[in-house]
C-alpha cells in the first residue's frame, strides 16, 4: 500500500509528497520492520533500482512475508526531478537538516515528519551513491559512536567494506545519526556513482536485504549468500588522493583495483597545452576503493581513496 | 592601505582564484572584517566595499590608531559571485561550513584553511552574514553560545538587537564559531538584506563596525552612537508559518512593532486570486524577520518575532 509520509502544499497547483511503499502480510505480521529509504541527495539514484527490485521480488512473493517492510524511494522528491542534489529553491542539503522540527519552516517540518515515520524500524537502510564526482564501491560507513551496535548488521549487509570513521558534529545532523541516536539502527550504504545506476551493485545491495530481512524474522522466503567485507576501523588505515592542481583527471585503473606503491593512478592534464599537470601515483600498497569520476577537479578535489594493505573482500 | 592577495589556487581555464585582503594600519591584529562568503551576497560585499573606502579615508587622515591592524576581506568566494552561483563553482559546496579546513583536503576545505590560517589571530573577528531564507532582517548582531561569547561587546556596535545563538551542528564548521574557538571576539553582522543592495542598511552597518572599532581603540572617528542594543536568545523568538501555499502579500515590515492578532499577510490562490488564508500575530511584539518573496509553500517561516518584553 502506498501512504503519504508527509504533503506539503506548492503555490501553483502542486503538493509535495513524501511517500513510501509499505509491504506486509494480510494479517500485519509479526511486528518486525525493515525501512530502505533513498534519495536524501537529488543526484544520487542508485538506491532506485534496489528499491524498485525489492518491491518487485517482495510482490512476487508475498507469501514469504512475516513482517513489514517500508520503501521510501524518494525522500527529496523535487531533487530526484531536477537533477538537484540538495532541495531545489532553497540550494540545502537535506541530510544536514536531521531530526528536524514539527515547529520549524517547512525543510524541517519535512524531516521531522519523515524521522517519526522511520523511527522504531527494526533496522534502516540509508542508500547513498557517493555524488556526481566519485564511484565507491559497495560499502557501508558507521560513525564510531554506533559500531557496537551496527557492525553485525553491516557485516550480512554483503557489502565489500565495512569504513568505521571518526565522530564528527557536523555529521550530527544527518539522517542516519538522528535516527541511530534514537535507538532506531541505520546503515548508510554508498555504492556506485551520481546520477547513474550501476545494476550489479544494486543486485548485490538487494542480496545483502534480503538476507538481513531473514535475519530478522521480516522474511521467511529464499535467502543469499553473503559475501565477508573488509572492514576499517583505523581512519589511518585510508589514505585520500588530491588534486595537486586544477586540470582534467584521467584515470588509468579503475575503483576495486588492487595496487602496488607506484602504480600509476591517473593523470591530470591541461588540454590547452598539452601538457601533463601531474601524475598520481600510488603511495603504497592497498585497495583503491573510491576513484574520481567526474573529470574537471580543481586544486584539492578528491580524485580516490586507498585502504592501506588490502586487496579487496572477494 | 595594502592589497594583498591572502589565498590562491591556480585555474584551468578561468582566471586564478583569488582571495584578496585590505590591509590597513600596521601592527596588533585588531580586526579582520570579512564580507561575502557565498556567490548572492551582493549586500554583504558592498558593505565591506564601502568599509574599505571608509577606512582608506581614515588611514590617509592619520586615523589609523598607530600599532593596530585592520583587515578587510570582502570577498572570500569570487568565483561563485562571478557566475551568479551560491555556493562553490563545481561541487555546490559552502565555504562556510568547511572551518577551520584544511590545507590537504578539498578545494574549499583549502580555501577556508587558507583564509583562517590569514584571520584567526585577530583579536576581533566581524563577518558580514546572510540568512538562506529570502526576507528582510532587522540588521542586528547575531553572536553564537560557544562559552566564548561577549555579549557586552556584542552591543558596542549599537545595532538595535543582539542574537544570542545557540549552535546547530552544522554550525560549528562555520567561520564564526572556529573564530570563538580559536579566541577570536567574534560577531556576525546581519543587515537587512543579501541579494538586493539596501544601501541604507549598508551605511547603518558600516557606521556600526566603524564605531565598535572606535571603541576598541583601532581607529579615531566621530561618527554614529547607535541604538541600546537589546539582547535577545533564539528560543525566546517567536515563528510564524503560513497554512496555506500561494501569492503572499506582506502587510507587515521587519522592524515593524506589531500587536497580537494584527493582520501582518495575507496569501491568495496563484491560480484564482481569491485571498485563502491571513496570517496573524500570535503576540505583541517586533518583526525581526519577514518573508519576502512573491509566493510562499506551505508552513514556510514567514515571519520571526521578538516578544515585548515588559521591562523593554
Amino acid at each position: 500500500m502506498i501512504e503519504t509520509v508527509v504533503q506539503v502544499d506548492l503555490p501553483a497547483d502542486e503538493a509535495l509528497r513524501i511517500r513510501k511503499l509499505r509491504l506486509q502480510p494480510e494479517d500485519g505480521g509479526n511486528g518486525r520492520r525493515i525501512s530502505v529509504v533513498t534519495g536524501i541527495h537529488g543526484d544520487e539514484l542508485e538506491g532506485q533500482y534496489v528499491c524498485y527490485k525489492l518491491s518487485d521480488y517482495i510482490q512476487k512473493n508475498t507469501d514469504c512475508l512475516r513482517g513489514t517492510v517500508d520503501i521510501y524511494p524518494a525522500l527529496n522528491p523535487f531533487g530526484i526531478d531536477s537533477i538537484t542534489r540538495g532541495i531545489p529553491a532553497f540550494d540545502l542539503d537535506m541530510n544536514r537538516i536531521f531530526p528536524g522540527s514539527a515547529e520549524g519552516d517547512m525543510n524541517e517540518y519535512l524531516a521531522a515528519q519523515i524521522v517519526r515515520d522511520v523511527a522504531g524500524s527494526d533496522l534502516v537502510f540509508d542508500i547513498h551513491a557517493s555524488n556526481i564526482f566519485l564511484t565507491e564501491v559497495p560499502q557501508i560507513r558507521i560513525n564510531e559512536l554506533h559500531a557496537d551496535r551496527l557492525l553485525p548488521y553491516a557485516k550480512e549487509a554483503n557489502v565489500d567494506f565495512i569504513w568505521i570513521h571518526g565522530a564528527s558534529t557536523v555529521l550530527e545532523s544527518t539522517f542516519a545519526h538522528s535516527l541511530n541516536t534514537a535507538d532506531t539502527p541505520t546503515l548508510v550504504v554508498e555504492m556506485g556513482v551520481g546520477m547513474r545506476i550501476t545494476q550489479s551493485y544494486g543486485d548485490q545491495l538487494f542480496a545483502g536485504i534480503v538476507h538481513l530481512m531473514k535475519r530478522l524474522g521480516v522474511w521467511d522466503g529464499e535467502d543469499f549468500d553473503v559475501r565477508t567485507p573488509v572492514v576499517s576501523a583505523d581512519n589511518d588505515d585510508v589514505c585520500f588522493l588530491n588534486a595537486s592542481a586544477s586540470g582534467i583527471f584521467l584515470k588509468d585503473v579503475n575503483h576495486g583495483a588492487a595496487l602496488r606503491t607506484g602504480d600509476l593512478i591517473g593523470r591530470i592534464v591541461n588540454p590547452l597545452t598539452g601538457a601533463v599537470i601531474d601524475e598520481i601515483k600510488s603511495p603504497a600498497d592497498g585497495w583503491l576503493f573510491t576513484i574520481r569520476e567526474y573529470p574537471v577537479v580543481s586544486e584539492g578535489s578528491l580524485l580516490g581513496r586507498i585502504l592501506y594493505g588490502k586487496e579487496s573482500s572477494v | 592601505m595594502e592589497k594583498k592577495v591572502l589565498f590562491e589556487i591556480k585555474a584551468l581555464y578561468r582566471d586564478d582564484f583569488r582571495v584578496t585582503g585590505y590591509s590597513f594600519g600596521q601592527g596588533e591584529k585588531a580586526a579582520c572584517i570579512v564580507g561575502s562568503m557565498r556567490g548572492n551576497e551582493n549586500q554583504q560585499l558592498y558593505c565591506c566595499s564601502q568599509l574599505v573606502r571608509k577606512l582608506r579615508e581614515l588611514e590617509a587622515a592619520g586615523r589609523i590608531r598607530e600599532g593596530k591592524e585592520i583587515l578587510v576581506v570582502p570577498c572570500v568566494n569570487p568565483y561563485s559571485m562571478n557566475i551568479k552561483k551560491r555556493f562553490w563553482s563545481i561541487d555546490n559546496t559552502d565555504i562556510n561550513r568547511m572551518f577551520p579546513g584544511y590545507d590537504a583536503g578539498e578545494t574549499t576545505q583549502r580555501i577556508a584553511g587558507g583564509l583562517f590560517e590569514t584571520v584567526k589571530d585577530y583579536r576581533y573577528g566581524l563577518q558580514f552574514a546572510s540568512f538562506y531564507m529570502p526576507g528582510r532582517f532587522v540588521p542586528h548582531i547575531r553572536v553564537m553560545k560557544t562559552g566564548f561569547e561577549d555579549v557586552e561587546l556584542a552591543k558596542q556596535f549599537g545595532f538595535p538587537y543582539v542574537l544570542l545563538h545557540t549552535p546547530r551542528p552544522f554550525d560549528t564548521a562555520t567561520l564564526n564559531y572556529n573564530w570563538q574557538i580559536w579566541e577570536t571576539k567574534a560577531f556576525s553582522i546581519y543587515t537587512t538584506t543579501t541579494e538586493e543592495i539596501d544601501r541604507v542598511s549598508a551605511r547603518q552597518a558600516v557606521e556600526s563596525v566603524l564605531n565598535f572599532l572606535r571603541k576598541a581603540g583601532a581607529i579615531d572617528y566621530d561618527g554614529f552612537e547607535g541604538y541600546v542594543s537589546k539582547v535577545v536568545s533564539t528560543e525566546e523568538m517567536v515563528t510564524v508559518r503560513n497554512r496555506s501555499a500561494g501569492f503572499f502579500e506582506g502587510k507587515a515590515e521587519a522592524g515593524e512593532h506589531v500587536r497580537r492578532d494584527q493582520v501582518l499577510a495575507c496569501i491568495a490562490d496563484c491560480y484564482e486570486g481569491e485571498v485563502i488564508g491571513e496570517i496573524r500575530s500570535p503576540i505583541d511584539g517586533t518583526l525581526l524577520f519577514a518573508h519576502a518573496e512573491p509566493r510562499v509553500y506551505q508552513n514556510t517561516a514567514v515571519y520571526k518575532i521578538i516578544p515585548e518584553r515588559e521591562e523593554w
